[in-house]
């Protein structure tokens, strides 16, 4: 087993709104071991976003710990965390907000070099901008150029050339393929795995597509209003679905395949609610087909590991056990 | 690795090249440029053209209220001084009073627009009560005010008239920055550890200035008219200085026997104020995005 | 010609823009079937948008305009007719659900009125009727009727798109187009939404046109497949033409670029490079740039339609060559 990079202990975020505390991270816990991809798959508002901020210290956590590289960020200051940022990174979303539009492609790829005086001396800072550029594909004569005259994927590639830009040892990729064509996100997606052996880098990768963290993670986690419902290893998951969640979130991805067999679909029903002022039961309670109104209303399930490194989130399941 | 074939030239262009090769395909805004550049260096010149003295101010009775001719193109006013070169000298007030109280305006408004938009919660309520209290007052009031207390020169009257400039540019400071401290680069700026004023400065401001541009030119033309204003009240530019609404107010006692004493400065306000609305609007053609293809 | 709700002629569209002319849509021909459901696949920039919106003939004009072409709805061309006769047209023949949920609903009317309203401004009936069917029309996508007097702000995005579907087919019409229909919505929602069109469309005997980026939304609902790429049909087929005997590298790009067919550990086969500027179209074959079979005569001329069998069509030069397959000739 490698050196454990990252912990993440029972953590939680609260936001207060008007109808009441919303719970968007419940009590999430991982390790991600040195080089290793972690995926994180869930929908809109489960609460993967806000782990993964969190992570990074661009959100206040509420409780739990959070230890990187052996040390316990989770109370450090802005500025105490100011340093730690050459050491972890984040690739965001949307190629298109999240470059500033006032910026060059040279600016924007050096500015992580200057504001850590990485290197000092304008030839250098220069020489590494290329490197940076050629190691993700970018052509030499676009260091000119400006965010709003290229596509999605070359802005995405700037994205991936700030995050190395550090040499960081953790990247948060917070759906970094969503917004692109799927010509695209295929290049994206083999220059991160590239990058990752090339340079041994650990991922987080959050997606709401399964398809594209089965590609690529070692490691997947699903979280439904968050909390974390299943975790296990790629193949683990893909082969032995366990939670009722997981399994309507893999049937429901649309196959690309004709006159072949397919499994059946398993539609769920409803849609997911906001987690304001939850009681205490378990939270796909009434989405779930399989559910004991008994047990499942009373109790808010808990990770219980099935086999090894396989753990779900289930009343059903743990009573089973 | 996925190579990219980049076979066809990028020609490179920033956002300002890119607006400015927008502005210069409208045609209103680029006679309006014109014409205020020419005001511009027309306001320079003179200076150097006419003596204040001699030429500007002195009074020359025997050729009172002459008709605009050959020898005098605007004609002389009740004074006999000559109105053309009152009329180019006086440019430098309307251009001075216009563009000083913008931009000391300019200054206050997004300095405390930018702290409001950017902190919210109290800081954006106290600035934001003090500047709707101000917005809330008429202008001239405002203006009549500070002029009377502090007394009638050129520098009261700039100071008076950015009071209404900064409370408008506060509010668009705001909400430009208020969209702009949502976005993502804002985030992955912070994610970068920058310090929160490197921030503001070098990602948020750059990135506001398109509505705040286009409200400069829009104001200068209003603090112009309300300066012209104040002067044709008797409470602006002191006499015998040639500003353009002194110009007029002298000229209504001869409207009926002498009418271009009032239809020169008032043709001229109108022209340089035009000549800025229409670059303003031009330039909120050219800053908006979603021209952009 | 009775069997086809739909066709297009070599329908042509541009945009001209001060920066010059983009040309969106380049001799377009294609047909739907009646009860047929036609997917029109590409990425952005494709034209499929522009596509959909010329059947409406409603593209923004300026910067747009259809150069020439027909478009035949149901025996008359939407091309020549009137505003009168297009009001009638759209919503009662055809009508299209847009990809964004959130913007396609007027936020201060009630979701009940807005349906009542579309089906109002076609038919003769009474307020209280028409309210009543557009409870009718909720109940048919799964909506309690109870909240027709709710604003769209108090559904979710999946319950919205419902919204957006019972309104495109208040009126029964006879061919739907739907621009994206599930784009903005999760996976689970997604599955949900693409049922509940399938089952309704079979249910009223409807055609459909699906613009869709997503070949696994295609093979779930689509008879027909056209392949979009810079204005023009790349291979128009079957559904199991396209899926199965992908003739087009473009197509064969697109199979290949996708993770969910992979295994874990296999290395996606991108396509090289990336959409050409659609103010600049490379000459010849627009694809030849990015295309791995692509020889000097692709980038000459541009190819026609080449008949394959069956009613499957590919655009492309290769096939001059004797015994060219995809994959196999390298």
């Amino acid at each position: 087993m490698g050196k454990i990079l990252l912990e993440v202990d029972n953590l939680t975020k609260f936001f207060n709104t008007p109808s009441g505390q919303l719970h968007a991270v419940d009590g999430v816990s991982f390790q991600i071991e040195e080089g290793k991809t972690l995926g994180i798959v869930g929908e809109s508002g489960c609460g993967k976003s806000t782990t993964g901020r969190s992570i990074l210290k661009l959100i206040e956590p509420t409780g739990g710990k959070i230890i990187f590289d052996g040390k316990d960020i989770t109370n450090y200051s802005r500025r105490q965390m100011r340093p730690l940022r050459t050491e972890m990174q984040m690739i965001f979303q949307d190629p298109f907000s999240s470059l500033d539009p006032r910026q060059s492609v040279m600016q924007l790829i050096s500015e992580p070099i200057i504001e850590h005086k990485l290197l000092s001396g304008k030839a250098e800072i220069e020489k590494r901008t290329l490197e940076l550029m050629e190691t993700v594909g970018l052509a030499k004569r676009l260091m000119n150029s400006y965010p709003h005259e290229l596509d999605g994927g070359r802005r995405q590639r700037i994205g991936v050339a700030r995050a190395l830009a550090v040499n960081p040892k953790l990247i948060v990729c917070d759906e970094p393929v969503s917004a692109l064509d799927v010509s695209i996100q295929a290049q994206i997606l083999n220059l991160l795995e590239d990058l990752q052996k090339d340079l041994g880098l650990t991922y987080i990768f959050i997606t709401h597509d399964l398809s594209v963290v089965k590609y690529f993670s070692d490691d997947i986690a699903v979280m439904y209003m968050g909390q974390m419902v299943e975790k296990a290893p790629s193949d683990e998951i893909f082969a032995n679905p366990t939670h009722p969640y997981t399994k309507a979130l893999l049937s429901a991805i649309p196959i690309p395949t004709i006159g072949k067999e397919k499994p059946v679909r398993q539609l769920i029903r409803g849609e997911i609610t906001s987690p304001v002022n939850l009681p205490d039961e378990c939270r796909f309670f009434g989405r779930c087909d399989v559910c004991d109104e008994a047990i499942c209303k009373k109790c808010n399930p808990t990770l219980v590991e099935i086999s090894p490194k396989h753990f779900v989130a289930c009343n059903k399941i743990a009573m089973k056990e | 690795m996925a190579k990219l074939n980049d076979n066809n030239e990028v020609k490179s262009r920033s956002m300002a090249q890119e607006t400015w090769r927008r502005l210069i395909k409208n045609k209103g805004a680029v006679i309006g440029l014109i014409f205020l550049l020419t005001l511009v260096v027309v306001s320079i010149l003179s200076g150097f053209i006419y003596d204040y003295d001699t030429d500007i101010i002195a009074l020359n009775m025997g050729e009172a209220l002459q008709a605009p001719s050959a020898a005098h193109w605007f004609g002389t006013d009740s004074l006999g001084r000559d109105i053309f070169a009152r009329i180019l000298y006086g440019a430098r007030y309307s251009l001075m009073i216009g563009v000083g109280a913008v931009a000391i305006g300019l200054v206050i408004g997004v300095t405390l627009g930018a702290i409001a938009g950017f902190y919210g919660g109290a800081v954006d309520q106290i600035i934001m009560r003090v500047v709707d209290v101000f917005y809330s007052i008429p202008n001239i009031m405002i203006a009549v005010v500070i002029v009377s207390l502090l007394g009638t020169s050129t520098v009261n009257l700039l100071i008076a008239l950015c009071f209404t400039c900064a409370t408008s540019f506060t509010r668009i400071a705001r909400a430009s920055v208020m969209t702009i401290r949502d976005q993502e680069y804002v985030e992955a700026a912070y994610e970068l550890g920058l310090p929160t004023w490197k921030i503001i400065l070098k990602h948020i401001i750059p990135n506001c200035l398109s509505p705040i541009i286009v409200q400069v030119t829009l104001l200068i033309g209003t603090t112009i008219i309300a300066a012209s204003s104040l002067s044709f009240l008797g409470i602006g530019v002191p006499s015998p200085a040639p500003e353009w609404g002194a110009m007029l107010s002298e000229g209504r006692q001869h409207i009926r026997d002498a009418s271009y004493m009032c239809v020169i400065p008032g043709i001229a306000i109108m022209l340089t104020v035009l000549a800025l609305n229409l670059l303003g609007d031009g330039l909120r053609d050219a800053l908006d995005p979603k021209m952009k293809k | 010609m009775t069997d086809k709700i739909l066709e297009v002629k070599d329908l042509v569209v541009q945009y001209v823009t001060d920066d010059g002319c983009v040309e969106a849509v380049n001799d377009l021909s294609f047909s739907i079937g009646k009860k047929k459901t036609l997917g029109l696949v590409g990425e952005t920039g494709a034209g499929k948008t522009t596509t959909a919106l010329s059947i409406l003939n409603l593209i923004p004009s300026p910067p747009g305009e259809i150069k020439s072409g027909s478009i035949m709805l149901d025996g008359s061309d939407v091309l020549t007719m009137d505003q009168e006769e297009l009001q009638k047209m759209r919503g009662n023949d055809v009508a299209m659900i847009f990809q964004d949920p959130m913007t396609a609903l007027n936020p201060v009317m009630t979701i009940g009125e807005q349906i009542a309203e579309s089906i109002e401004l076609h038919e003769k009936i009474s307020k209280k009727e028409s309210m009543e069917r557009a409870k009718e029309m909720l109940k048919l996508v799964g909506i309690a009727e109870s909240r027709a007097y709710d604003y769209p702000h108090q559904f979710s995005g999946g319950m919205r798109q419902r919204v957006v579907i019972a309104i495109a087919l208040a009126c029964n019409p006879k061919l739907l187009l739907a621009d994206e229909p599930t784009t903005a919505l999760d996976v689970t929602i997604q599955a949900q939404v693409l049922e509940l069109i399938k089952k309704l469309i079979t249910e009223r005997d409807m055609s459909m046109l699906l613009i869709t980026h997503d070949l696994g939304v295609v093979a779930e609902v689509c008879d027909d497949v056209a392949v979009m790429y810079a204005g023009r049909i790349v291979e128009i087929g079957t559904a199991a033409e396209i899926f199965n005997e992908t003739a087009h590298p473009y197509t064969e790009g697109l199979f290949n670029s996708l993770p969910n067919l992979k295994q874990r550990g296999e290395k996606l086969v991108p396509i090289t490079g990336m959409m050409p500027d659609p103010m600049d179209l490379p000459e010849g074959c627009s694809f030849a740039p990015r295309c791995p079979y692509a020889t000097e005569a692709c980038k000459k001329a541009n190819p026609g339609l080449r008949h394959l069998g069956g009613s499957h069509y590919v655009a492309c030069q290769a096939y001059e060559r004797e015994n060219f397959k995809l994959g196999g000739e390298q």
